[in-house]
């Protein structure tokens, strides 16, 4: 039975690496840039939530809703500041290291306005557990909220991008910005939106991350966003189920690893994986395998 | 005279598409030799097939006698073919001379250890590599700019340059793709004359994609013309470009 | 053949700035430290400076002269690092000239990083792009957690291995506990001096530097620039990318070996993606593929941190702020395009005759 339970715990952690690389990935997909700072972003996107309900008063959904806003903006301000001007850059090293700066500098502004000391993070579930097999197997509310929310995200993105009309244009830059713009779609604001989207999303497995993990520090978001990038790797970047099912692997593994293998070595099992992956499949599982025109 | 380049049957599919289907082509030594065919009828697909950049699903094909199918790309031209390639395809950011350079490396060696400290073997070797290599910018009257950056020079010098970095490597067979793209009819015309001095001053044979008629009717002296991947003509130039299955494929019914 | 020579000693004198840089930059810090005006904060940087400074250099070799993206740079320092001070230790009574000792770490700590590097490399080489970037992401955070795990004690019987603990070692009393987990090794002999540092970046730039001018060099770059024409005039791909990483791999350990030997204790968890994006930035800051550059943005991104200290509790964020900066304003194609407006205001001359 601890299997089972280690399994869905593993699923739950994979779910917010999941919304996690999913922002990785539309971010990849339609600006071709690693986004370092996208861990810092769910680091922001929990203080806020954590600084609503503490400092205001506020209840869970308003401060899922504020985390959200708040990381949406931010989101669209990034990019709009750090990472425009430096998508048509000789090189695409520049706009990496651009975002590992903005990523210090989201890390030290929090540091200066909440301090060092992690913070007692409040789950924003209040819903009882549920027991499961004559109580043999309990099942905490926030696992069961962070699976579902994962779930929802997934297919409300699959029909956003596949059936509305931003969604499509957003499929439209990421295959060919040139005839993108020729044929009449605003590239620079597709492109704040997905990076809009993808913070929005941060905000979320931010809450959820906390929720589970409730010890809230400024380097919160380093690891998980690591690991949500390899996650997207994992799955193919660039691709939307990939980066799901990447996350979720990647997220029972690590606990299976933590529970079977040894703790100290469960992040060198994760990436070993990884590295395993990629060598027999050089573009993740759901990868688009693109031949070079010679 | 006995054949260069022999292919028999060769053939490769991408996915359902049949992009070449049982070629045959014998190219005799020092022969000046054409592969012409309307867009996408798989001609720069026959050449990566030649020099392994795509593996044949099935053929034969000999250079010089020896079978070359399933070597890499560097093994086949370490075994005599040299190309250049339809889109450009220099070492942008090095200079003229050092893209030639880079050719010569399989003939003009020292070790890592010489490399590093500089011995008098480096600089003997590094002499006689710059020697060789001007001469053969000369040839294609680029030892003028050997110190500019590839990517400075313009369009048909960069042709050019191609061209000379292929020789570099001591083919026997030079593949050329479209040389004369982009090229107005002056250019073309002292193309033609670098083509036939390339054929006869280092005896390689030289096989040719062209969509230039005037170009290929004035240096070819056979030809084969693809159409959906298949031969669809093969023999001397004039008699091939007489052919009214060839007029039909180019200008339509 | 004119034309030849004046590029030639156009490079050789470039490389000879390079050289005479650093070797002046010496002279006047050890000036400095002679009349006694070095702060102690300035005087203990040095050392860090030099291990940064070598490896942008090893970094560069990779990304800049290779085309490649490495994201685990800090793995190979890390190599380097405990390799040699795991030498050290075990011979301290052995070899008593410390010198010597040193002198072997260091080329110990440099060929385990390269043995790490070719074992890294093979598999990993045929990779692409971000792909690759990743997997050496992976392979720095994995080396971490492993060296993490082990336990190693000497006693008279010999080496004694464990992934427990250090009481599962079942040591004899005298026995000494050379690597303890998380606690690293301890109790280092310090040996890295400025002067040490320094003719090891002079050592690592005439290694890169004479690679770059060679027959491997170019075939490297030929790589770097057009994949598909390098293998098409002969050249084996994968024999000179693993060449280049071997070699970054080398120099990478060498700065690790300066490090732990500046060092009394020593801790895997120091060698973290951060130190290795640390040294990106000192690559991407400087120039990509321009050696001297590195060099000066290695130097100025040790130091600044440090002078910025009086800002105290903002110091890491307008540091932050100043690397953003510095990226736009050095790299965006409109900030490129208004500098070069402006200079030829200035100067009255094309920008073309600057080239």
């Amino acid at each position: 039975m601890s299997f089972i339970s280690y399994l869905i715990n593993g699923i739950s952690l994979g779910s917010v690496y999941a919304i996690i690389a999913l922002g990785y990935t539309m971010v990849y997909g339609i600006a071709k840039m690693l986004n370092f700072a996208h861990g810092d972003v769910i680091m922001v996107g929990a203080y806020a939530a954590f600084s609503v309900i503490m400092y205001y008063g506020g209840n869970s959904v308003t401060a899922v809703l504020v985390a959200i806003v708040v990381c949406t903006v931010l989101g669209i301000v990034i990019e709009t500041i750090a990472y425009r001007p430096l998508l048509e850059a000789a090189s695409p090293l520049a706009v990496l290291i651009t975002a590992i700066g903005v990523s210090y500098f989201l890390q030290n502004a929090v540091l200066l306005i909440f301090g060092s000391t992690p913070k007692s993070f409040q789950s924003v579930v209040n819903l009882p557990s549920l027991k499961l097999a004559g109580g043999a197997l309990t099942i905490s509310g926030t696992t069961l909220v962070t699976i579902i929310s994962c779930i929802v995200i997934m297919v409300v993105l699959t029909l956003f991008i596949n059936k509305s009309k931003p969604g499509q244009a957003m499929l439209a830059v990421s295959e060919d910005k040139g005839a993108a713009q020729l044929m009449g779609i605003n590239v620079n604001g597709t492109i704040a939106l997905t990076f809009a989207i993808g913070s929005g999303l941060a905000a979320i497995a931010g809450v959820l991350l906390c929720s589970a993990y409730p010890s809230l520090s400024p380097y919160t978001g380093s690891m998980p966003g690591i690991k949500a990038f390899v996650a997207a790797v994992f799955g193919g970047i660039g691709s939307i189920p990939g980066a799901m099912i990447g996350g979720i692997l990647l997220g029972v593994i690590e606990i299976l690893g933590k529970a079977y293998i040894s703790s100290q070595l469960a992040d060198a099992i994760v990436f070993g994986v990884l590295i395993i992956v990629l060598l027999v499949k050089p573009t993740g599982l759901f990868g688009k395998h693109i031949q070079e025109k010679v | 005279m006995s054949a260069m380049l022999e292919v028999k049957n060769l053939g490769i599919s991408f996915g359902g598409l049949r992009a070449v289907n049982a070629l045959d082509l014998t190219v005799e030594k020092g022969a000046l030799y054409g592969l012409i065919g309307p867009n996408g009828a798989g001609k720069t697909t026959v050449f990566n097939l030649l020099t392994g950049v795509y593996k044949p699903s099935e053929g034969t094909v000999l250079l010089d006698g020896e079978s070359i199918v399933g070597k890499s790309t560097a093994e086949i031209c370490r075994c005599g073919i040299a190309r250049t390639f339809q889109n450009i395809r220099l070492f942008k950011d090095l200079p003229v001379l050092d893209n030639v350079k880079a050719a010569l490396q399989n003939e003009y060696k020292y070790s890592l250890f010489s490399s590093i400290f500089h011995t008098p073997k480096y600089r003997k070797v590094e002499k006689e590599m710059d020697e060789k290599a001007l001469e053969l910018l000369k040839v294609f009257d680029l030892d003028g700019v050997a110190d500019y950056k590839a990517s400075n020079l313009p369009y048909g010098r960069q042709r050019k340059l191609e061209i000379a970095r292929a020789l570099a490597t001591d083919p026997k067979l030079l593949l050329l793709d479209e040389p004369a793209a982009g090229m107005n009819p002056n250019e073309t015309k002292e193309l033609m004359d670098t083509i036939h001095f390339v054929r006869d001053h280092f005896g390689v044979t030289i096989l040719l994609i062209e969509h230039d008629m005037k170009l290929v009717s004035g240096i070819c002296e056979e030809l084969t013309v693809l159409n959906f991947g298949e031969v669809l003509s093969q023999g001397k130039t004039a008699t091939v470009l007489r052919d009214p299955q060839v007029i039909t494929a180019y200008l339509g019914e | 053949m004119e034309k030849v020579e004046k590029m030639k000693q156009k490079n050789f004198r470039s490389n000879l700035i390079t050289y005479a840089i650093v070797i002046l930059a010496f002279a006047i810090m050890e000036a400095w430290k002679a009349s006694g005006n070095l702060s102690s904060l300035l005087s203990g940087l040095l050392v860090p400076i030099c291990v940064y400074v070598v490896l942008a250099i090893s970094l560069n070799l990779v990304v800049g002269i290779s085309g490649e993206l490495s994201l685990g740079h800090a793995g190979f320092m890390c190599v380097g690092a405990f390799s040699s001070a795991f030498f050290s230790k075990c011979t301290e009574e052995v070899i008593t000239f410390m010198p010597l000792r040193f002198f072997l770490a260091i080329l110990i700590g440099a060929a385990v990083a390269a043995i790490f590097g070719l074992l890294i490399g093979i598999p990993v080489l045929r990779l692409r792009g971000d792909y690759l970037a990743i997997v050496t992401l992976a392979f720095g955070e994995i080396i971490k957690n492993v060296i993490n795990i082990f336990y190693i004690g000497l006693d008279e019987n010999g080496f004694h291995v464990s992934t427990q603990d250090q009481f599962s070692l079942n040591m004899e009393a005298d026995g000494q506990i050379i690597l303890g987990g998380p606690q690293g090794i301890t109790s280092i002999t310090k040996c890295s001096t400025f002067l040490v540092g320094v003719i090891l970046i002079l050592i690592s730039l005439f290694i890169v530097l004479n690679l770059i001018n060679s027959r491997d060099g170019r075939s490297i770059m030929a790589i770097r620039d057009n994949r598909i024409a390098a293998e098409s005039i002969g050249i084996n791909v994968t024999k000179y990318k693993l060449m280049a990483f071997t070699v970054s791999a080398a120099l990478a350990g060498a700065a690790g070996a300066l490090y732990s030997h500046n060092l009394s204790t020593l801790q895997a968890s120091k060698f973290n993606f951060n130190t290795s994006i640390l040294a990106l930035v000192f690559v991407v800051l400087g120039g990509i593929g321009n050696m001297r550059g590195s060099i000066i943005a290695a130097v100025i991104l040790t130091v600044l941190p440090e002078m910025l200290r009086f800002l105290s509790d903002y110091r890491m964020l307008i540091y932050a702020i100043v690397l953003i900066v510095m990226m736009l304003v050095n790299w965006s194609p409109k900030a490129l395009e208004m500098r070069e407006r402006l200079m030829s205001r200035f100067f009255h001359k094309s920008a073309k005759e600057g080239e």
